[in-house]
Order: structure tokens, then C-alpha cells, then sequence
């Protein structure tokens, strides 16, 4: 094996998004480390879910590109984007499970559509994966049918169908309670550990950062860009950046209330 | 090693040791997903070749392995174990130790908590149906009250009506449908005009088309016609706008803020298909004259002036106001029925996509069920 604290998954270089004449953020670069958590942080408006869009190929970048091992995720080549796309697993906020199907019907979705598996094959997949996440017995409930944190679960197992090398979490913990909140923080930390999956987490919950992040990454609005990289316990002690401190020490910054909250 | 998707990569088992005794299976390379199947094939074929009393199975040469590739790892051991094999891995990695450490092989016998869903026998469907269409009646009938009770309430509130809605849904409902009605009126009475010529020529009573034409553009076909098109465009666009306000949680927003959503949300777009439908369909009966008169000038040798004369005598001002009185009961059931679909949505995209077909459909339904009644009326009233 390659030194997995070495080899770049992710390679972010000066990376621009801008949706008319509002610039998110200007020449951003930054990588991200085979098997480490890395947590894109910083209050609201600050660019976080459209950096996550861009990471996975969703926007097109007005300057700049992504790389994910090495391929850029807005290649014109269907064939490469296919295997790009089957590298990025995905859990957005809502979980975004299809309404129509069961969970199982969820999870062997991309399954199906990436392999020729025998049915009986896929099955036991799928119950595997349910495993993983705690739902074993859950595959032929509806979406409606199950908890918000549940759902959240699934999302997950159908995200890692395919043994994706990166995972993206869209604020995995926004609408759980506080103990479905730490569960899941333990379940994304145990498939890390186990897997060595490396995983991409948007989110502003500083008890799951400190819970979970390997490494940090802050942006800032009106920097449009980072504004502090490393360790979150290191960044909360230690930042000479009032911007940065502030955040960690939910202290609201001084002067009127800032806006677009 | 590790870029996980390289097709044509595969898995390598070299067997050693002596059949019916102490087996080993090296296996070197990628075990993953997308050569799971070519794997558990070799490997079901070399165990049937050597029937081995006791499996080793060395992973020191696996370069990737994921939680597929594991999994079918364990379905072999456990498979072993079954037939009272001695079974062995030797050379785990980390990782392979790591992920197999993650797989809970209860969950893979776990009975699903729901087998299977109720179907029941058809008796019990018939009567499943049944009562669901008699639900589903009872709940426009109420529906219908509501907006009665609402419109009254409006008519004696003038000012308690959002008509900044009203003017935004006539723009949505009318002015943006002018094109589509007035191209499929003007088409209508064109094939019209021609097909009955055609019959008309042969008894040389060409000049009869523009009667036909009239009664059964004005009386008929023109409020039928803006009916359905409205009821595709905008009753549809009811449904499916009120039915995700549903999914969102806005209409329960809207009651929690002391707001009756039927005033709210239902009586603006009534109000306003109310007043473009009637329009629509003057406007739908102009295109249809037109396609008429463009026949007869065109292939009946008539002028325009003796066709329009010859419209204008077979046509009484009463049919014109009874097709718009009409056109106006098809607005309150289309627009009714499109609101009362969309607050029907239950669950997710779905059900606001069976709700937008359904507020067609029974709009649709209504309209000609509503339309042979008023035929019936007018007959027995003789007008």
C-alpha cells in the first residue's frame, strides 16, 4: 500500500464559483487526504454546500478544477465521468431517498445499474449494507416509513452501495436529535476506521467537528475563500484570527447582526 | 494499488495442496464488486474440483478489497463451516481485517421486519375501490362546499380577496394560453368546415357550413375545447403548485397562521379561471369562425360577407351567453378540482404527480358529464 496519509483523493485547484456577478468564492485550492474526515466549515452563506456541489461534479466551475484521483469531475467524456461518479458517494441533507421505492429497492439501485449481479447476490449486498448502518431488517420499508435519522441511515448505505472511495456529507447532523446526531458522527468515524473511506463532511455542528474531523477547512464570506486549515481543537485554542476564534467559540462577531443568517 | 476501478484488473486464486485433503487457496489481486462474480464462480468451481477436507485461504496478495469483495470472503467461510470444513484465513491485512470487522453476519439473515405488503383477495379490492371512490366523492363534495362558503365570502369581502393572485393567475391561466387555444380553434374549425363541405357540396348546400359551423362551434365545441386545454394547462399547474406546498409543510404553515387555505390558495385561481375561461372561449369561438370563413372563401367560392351574414343568422345572442355560462361552471370545476387534488398530496413527488394527473382527469370527466347536463336543460328550458 501507499502512504494513505500522503496521496491526495481530492485536489482542489483555484477553484472559482460565481453565479452571475456574486462571487462564492475566488481561487480556492486545497486537497484532501486519502482516508482522513475532513470537515468544510464557516457560517451560513459562506459557500460550504456550493463548494460541496462543485466537489461532486454538480456545478460547473467558472474557474478552476477538482480532481478526484486525478480525473477532473467535469469531464466531457461520459465514459470517465461514469467512473468518476461511481468513486463519489453522496448523503444529502434529506437523505433524498426516492419516495416510490423500499430501502432495499434504494440501496440495489446503483448496484443494478453498475454490475450484472444475479439478484441473489445483490439481495445479500444490500442486506450487508443495511448491517452497516444498523437498518438490517429494514428493506422493504418505505422512505415514509421511518424516522428522520433512520432515513439518514439509509441515504448512507445507498451513498456506499458501491464502495465509493470518497463520501460526501451535506450537514449529516442538521434536523437529528442530539443522540441520533452523535450516533451517526460514531457510524461515519467506525466506516472510516474500518473502510478507510475518505470522507468530505459539510457542516457547522462544532460538537460533531471536534467529534469527528481529522482536519478542518473554514471559509468566509467576505474572505470568498479559506480562512483557516488544520487540526479544530488546535484552530480553537490557538487561531490568532478573530474570524476563526469567534466560530469556535460561538461568540457572534461584534457590530450589527451580520446578515444572510 | 488502490485506485479502486480499473476494469480488466481482476483476481488471481492459485491453488495449492491435494485434493479431498488440506487445500489453500491464494488469492491475489482485486476482490471487489465489479469482479464479485467471476470470483464466487472460480471459487465455487475450484472447491468443486478439489473437495477439500480442510481451506486455507491466503489474502497476503490481495490489493484491494472492498465490502462486496469481503462479504463474499465471509459467504465462503460460513459456507465452509457449513459443510464442517476446517477453515482458515491466513495473512489478513488490516484492512481486510477492518472491513470484515464492520460486517455483522446477523444482519444478513435478519427476517425483513415487513414481508409482505397486504394485497388481499379480489372481494376485498372490489370493496377497497369502492370505498375509495366513495371517499374520494364525499371529499370533493366537501371540498366543493368549502369553496362555495369561501367564493360567498368573497363576493361580500371583495376586499378580503388577494387579487394581486387573481391577476397573476388570469395572466398564467388566459393570456398565456391565447396562443395554444387560439391555434387549436382555428384548426378545429378548419377540418370542421372542410369535412362537412364535403358533404354539403354534394347537395349543393355549401352555404350551410357556416350554420353548422356556428351552432356547433359557439354552442359545443368552443367551450368543450378552452375546457380541456385549460384543464391541461392550468388545472394540472394547481394540483401540482398547492400539492408541493403540501409536501412542504407551507399549507400547514398557512393554517397555523390563522389562515383558511381554501380563501387563501383555492380562491384566487377560481376566481380567476372564472373570468379568462369565458373570455378564452369567445376568444376560442372567434378562431373557429375564422377557420370557417377561410374554407369557405378558399374552397366554397363564398365571400366572407355572405358567410358571416349566414353566421350571424344562425346564431342568437342567448347561445352566446348560454356557452359562456357554461364555460363558466367548466372554470369553477377545473379550477376546483386541480385545488382540491393538490390538497389531497400526501407524501412526496409521487403524489403530486398522480394528483396533477388526476386533477386532468376528473376535470376532464366533470366537464362533459356537466356539459351533457347542460344540454339536457336547455333542451327541456328551449333555448
Amino acid at each position: 500500500m501507499t502512504n494513505p496519509a500522503t496521496t491526495p483523493v481530492i485536489v482542489v485547484d483555484q477553484l472559482t464559483a460565481r453565479f452571475g456577478d456574486n462571487t462564492i468564492f475566488d481561487r480556492v485550492s486545497f486537497q484532501v487526504n486519502r482516508g482522513e474526515i475532513l470537515v468544510i466549515l464557516g457560517g451560513s452563506g459562506c459557500g460550504k454546500s456550493t463548494m460541496l456541489k462543485h466537489l461532486i461534479g454538480l456545478y460547473q466551475p467558472a474557474a478552476g478544477k477538482v480532481l478526484v484521483n486525478g480525473v477532473d469531475v467535469n469531464t466531457d467524456d461520459d465514459r470517465i465521468l461514469r467512473r468518476v461518479r461511481m468513486d463519489l458517494g453522496v448523503l444529502f441533507q434529506s437523505g433524498a431517498l426516492f419516495g416510490s421505492m423500499t430501502l432495499a429497492e434504494n440501496v440495489s439501485l446503483p448496484i443494478q445499474e453498475y454490475t450484472d449481479l444475479d439478484s441473489a447476490t445483490i439481495e445479500l449486498i444490500v442486506r450487508m449494507k443495511l448491517g452497516l448502518v444498523s437498518l438490517a431488517g429494514y428493506e422493504n420499508h418505505l422512505p415514509s416509513e421511518i424516522s428522520g435519522g433512520m432515513k439518514k441511515r439509509a441515504g448512507l448505505a445507498r451513498a456506499m452501495a458501491l464502495d465509493p472511495t470518497v463520501l460526501f456529507f451535506d450537514e449529516p447532523s442538521a434536523g437529528l436529535d442530539p443522540i441520533t446526531s452523535v450516533e451517526l458522527d460514531n457510524l461515519i468515524k467506525s466506516l472510516n476506521a474500518g473502510m478507510g473511506t475518505t470522507m468530505v463532511i459539510v457542516t457547522h455542528e462544532l460538537e460533531s467537528i471536534f467529534n469527528i474531523a481529522h482536519r478542518v477547512i473554514m471559509l468566509d464570506k467576505s474572505a470568498r475563500g479559506i480562512i483557516a486549515e488544520g487540526d479544530p481543537r488546535e484552530l480553537k485554542d490557538h487561531s490568532t484570527d478573530p474570524r476563526v476564534l469567534n466560530f469556535f467559540n460561538r461568540r457572534p462577531a461584534a457590530g450589527p447582526a451580520p446578515q444572510g443568517t | 494499488m488502490e485506485n479502486a476501478r480499473v476494469p480488466g484488473h481482476g483476481h488471481t486464486i492459485t491453488v495449492s495442496g491435494d485434493k479431498g485433503k488440506n487445500v489453500t487457496f491464494a488469492i491475489s489481486g482485486r476482490v471487489a464488486l465489479d469482479n464479485l462474480q467471476a470470483f464466487t464462480t472460480e471459487v465455487q468451481a475450484r472447491l468443486r474440483e478439489m473437495i477439500p477436507a480442510a481451506l486455507t485461504v491466503d489474502l497476503a496478495g490481495v490489493e484491494y478489497l472492498d465490502s462486496a469483495g469481503a462479504l463474499a470472503l465471509m459467504e465462503l467461510e460460513s459456507d465452509a463451516r457449513g459443510r464442517s470444513l476446517t477453515f482458515e484465513f491466513v495473512n489478513l491485512t488490516d484492512k481486510a481485517r477492518g472491513i470484515m470487522g464492520l460486517i455483522d453476519p446477523e444482519a444478513l439473515t435478519t427476517e425483513p421486519l415487513i414481508t409482505d405488503r397486504q394485497v388481499g383477495n379480489i372481494l376485498e379490492r372490489l370493496g377497497e375501490a369502492t370505498l375509495k371512490i366513495l371517499n374520494d366523492f364525499k371529499r370533493v363534495v366537501i371540498f366543493l362546499g368549502e369553496l362555495l362558503v369561501a367564493l360567498t365570502h368573497a363576493v361580500f369581502h371583495p376586499r378580503a380577496v388577494r387579487w394581486q393572485d387573481v391577476a397573476f393567475y388570469m395572466k398564467r391561466a388566459g393570456v398565456d394560453g391565447l396562443p395554444i387555444v387560439g391555434l387549436i380553434s382555428l384548426l378545429l374549425g378548419l377540418i370542421l368546415a372542410f369535412m362537412s363541405s364535403l358533404q354539403l357540396k354534394q347537395f349543393g348546400a355549401n352555404i350551410y357550413v357556416a350554420s353548422l359551423l356556428a351552432i356547433a362551434i359557439v354552442k359545443e365545441l368552443g367551450p368543450i375545447m378552452t375546457a380541456i386545454l385549460v384543464a391541461g394547462r392550468s388545472g394540472s399547474a394547481f394540483a401540482a403548485e398547492i400539492g408541493t406546498m403540501m409536501v412542504n409543510e407551507e399549507v400547514d404553515a398557512l393554517t397555523t397562521m390563522g389562515f383558511n387555505p381554501v380563501r387563501f390558495l383555492a380562491v384566487p385561481k377560481v376566481l380567476a379561471a372564472m373570468i379568462v375561461v369565458p373570455l378564452l372561449t369567445l376568444y376560442a369561438d372567434l378562431f373557429g369562425i375564422l377557420g370557417g370563413v377561410i374554407v369557405g372563401v378558399l374552397g366554397l367560392d363564398l365571400t366572407a360577407y355572405t358567410y358571416l351574414k349566414e353566421t350571424q343568422r344562425s346564431l342568437s345572442l342567448l347561445d352566446i351567453i348560454t356557452s359562456l355560462i357554461k364555460s363558466g361552471v367548466f372554470a369553477v370545476l377545473i379550477a376546483g378540482i386541480g385545488c382540491q387534488r393538490g390538497f389531497e398530496v400526501k407524501g412526496g413527488a409521487e403524489a403530486v404527480g398522480a394528483a396533477t394527473t388526476s386533477a386532468v382527469v376528473a376535470a376532464i370527466f366533470l366537464i362533459i358529464v356537466t356539459d351533457s347536463a347542460f344540454a339536457l336543460v336547455f333542451q327541456y328550458l328551449h333555448i
